[in-house]
């Protein structure tokens, strides 16, 4: 009997490879066009082979033909190059960065836990994204409200190597659209952090594709999809380069639902140990500053000047938080700290991303100024008095400093940077000011609820946490069956 | 044949060997222990949260010696582990049975040395 059983266990991957392989095939050939190489070009190649021979518009056919036409491709191979590398530094954020930041920061008997919801997400919201997500975030606007976009773009149906005229238009569609996977990735990842120790890693892979689904892409609809209602195109006019909204405030208050609706900790406050490995978390922030250069000089979506000032602002800006932090760590606590200065590093990351496209150096050190002065006490003071057990800061670093990094664009922003932006309340413009300010507020608003709603309904359906007992021995052996350290040989 | 077993700081652990050593008592173990006496640590601070620490890091070591090594042996932890603070730590002496080593099977005095 057991044998007929492992027997058939054995053949399940077979079954799947069968079917998948048919499902893969049925797809392709039904839609030759939609990932195939041979798609690319033709239509450029129509339009500028007007000085070439004729035979030129079919490179496919005659590929000697081929190279006469390159040349003259929209594709820009600087541009190319930076935002695949910067894709790839923006996933480098999520799996090794954000996973070893957060897991130095909680106890050793949960460390894998961790690791493996970062990874999880990585692999999961990345298929979500080219199934749905991407038709659903950039798509064409569904209903011309500027909410939500349609399905026509699902399993990247249409999206090819061609750029895209709208989003980016000197690099292949498909790399506008992979760089946009790893924003999706890792903004589900940041919220682990705020019911880490005691999630359940189903319900933790199931809420992941809901949000991702239900808030993330509808937002990044509103705020960077060609009509979205909160964006530049056609909307109320909202700036944010890199994602102070979309990832920033959106984690952040996500979050904060998490928090409130799953609980405490056993033990919170006094009871639960100390970060087991200060020493991974620095390298975490390392790595997450490191891939901040290509999340926010990335979101130029070329290798030009804006991309420059981009870099320079991101660093400027984290750099100063993290010496505020330091500081004001010295005068609360009379000792500078280690997580206290990479603590204050991402929340000065945190703040300039929406606004690292549209100020200049002083903005930039305003913009670090502000997060470290705001996400101190809110981490340090606040979290304590309300006593909720946002384990690992989430909303008091990304949330607020999303916010006060959303807002400080309508402060700081300046058309002498950013041309096709506005100026902000300090550059004589009010209006901005104002814009920022509802965009953030309507942010706010909708994460919030949404994903109140959607946690509160997971644990109707699947409860969000584990059992006492399985908390107790911790999740890395109750969840996963492993342990991440061995202590004898 | 006695046993015996001390509590110190750790940072004492070097000045400790060095006293036993001069005193020809080259057999130690010691091990990394958690614990807790009258002193109060320093408390850890995270993220502006204080860990009040109610166990502290100290070093054991365990000796086992002939009678006429116990004092010695006292002495020379006495020596390298005292500061006159609190918390120095503590030594306990405990008869021993028997022992034996395990590659020649001799057992009591002889295989103490």
């Amino acid at each position: 009997m057991k044998k007929v059983i492992i027997e058939y266990k054995m053949l399940i991957p077979a079954i799947l490879f069968i079917l998948g392989a048919f499902l893969i095939f049925e797809r392709g050939t039904s839609t030759p066009t939609t990932m195939t190489v041979a798609s690319i070009q033709l239509p450029a190649a129509a339009q500028t082979a007007t000085t070439a021979d004729t035979t030129a518009i079919h490179p496919v056919a005659v590929p000697a033909q081929a190279a006469v036409i390159a040349p003259v491709s929209k594709i820009n191979s600087g541009d190319t190059a930076w935002v695949l590398v910067s894709t790839a530094m923006v996933m480098l954020m999520t799996v090794p960065g954000l996973a070893f930041f957060y897991c130095g920061l909680v106890r050793k008997k949960n460390v894998l836990s961790i690791l493996m919801q970062c990874f999880t997400i990585m692999c999961i919201i990345s298929l979500h994204w080219v199934i749905i997500g991407y038709g659903l975030a950039f798509g064409p606007d569904l209903g011309g409200k500027g909410l939500i976009g349609g399905v026509e773009w699902a399993f990247l149906e249409g999206v090819g190597l061609e750029p895209h005229n709208f989003y980016a238009i000197t690099i292949p569609h498909q790399v506008f659209m992979i760089f946009q996977a790893m924003f999706a990735v890792i903004t589900p990842a940041l919220i682990i952090g705020a019911f880490a120790e005691r999630i359940k890693f189903s319900s933790l892979c199931v809420f992941s594709l809901l949000w991702a689904t239900l808030v993330y892409d509808p937002l990044a609809h509103w705020v960077w999809s060609n009509g979205g209602f909160l964006g530049t195109a056609g909307g109320m006019g909202v700036l944010d380069f890199a994602g102070g909204t979309v990832i920033e405030i959106n984690s952040g208050m996500a979050s904060l639902a998490a928090a409130l609706i799953i609980g405490k900790r056993k033990g919170y406050p006094d009871k639960t140990s100390p970060p087991h490995n200060l020493p991974f978390a620095v390298l975490g922030a390392g790595l997450l500053w490191f891939g901040w250069f290509g999340f926010n000089a990335g979101s130029a979506l070329a290798a030009n000047s804006l991309a420059a000032n981009a870099f320079v602002t991101t660093h400027i800006a984290g750099a100063t938080a993290a010496v505020v932090w330091a500081v004001m760590d010295c005068i609360y606590n009379k000792r500078p700290t280690v997580l206290g200065i990479i603590t204050g590093a991402v929340a000065g990351l945190v703040a300039i991303t929406p606004a690292c496209g549209f100020v200049n150096l002083r903005g930039a050190v305003g913009v670090g100024f502000g997060a470290g002065v705001l996400c101190y006490p809110v981490v340090a003071f606040l979290k304590p008095r309300f006593n909720y057990d946002d384990s690992l800061d989430v909303f008091g670093v990304h949330g607020i400093g999303g916010i006060w990094g959303v807002i400080a664009t309508g402060l700081y922003a300046t058309t002498s940077v950013n041309g096709s932006a506005a100026n902000g309340l300090f550059y004589g413009n009010p209006a901005q000011f104002w814009i920022q300010c509802k965009a953030a507020a309507i942010t706010i608003v909708f994460s919030f609820v949404a994903s109140f709603i959607l946690l509160k309904v997971v644990d109707a359906v699947m409860g969000l946490r584990v059992s006492d007992h399985e908390e107790r021995i911790g999740l890395d052996l109750s969840e996963h069956r492993e342990t991440a350290y061995t202590i004898l040989e | 044949m006695k046993y015996i077993i001390a509590v110190i700081q750790p940072d004492r652990l070097d000045d400790v060997l060095q006293k036993l050593e001069e005193k020809e008592i080259h057999l130690v173990t010691v091990s990394s222990v958690m614990g807790r006496g009258r002193q109060k640590g320093i408390p850890a601070i995270y993220r502006s949260h204080k860990e009040a620490g109610s166990l502290l890091k100290k070093t054991k070591l365990e000796i086992a010696v002939n009678d006429e090594y116990v004092n010695p042996t006292i002495e020379a932890i006495i020596q390298g582990a005292q500061t006159g603070e609190i918390g120095d730590g503590k030594i306990f002496v405990m008869d021993m049975s028997e022992c034996i080593r395990i590659r020649t099977q001799e057992t009591g005095n002889l295989a103490i040395g």
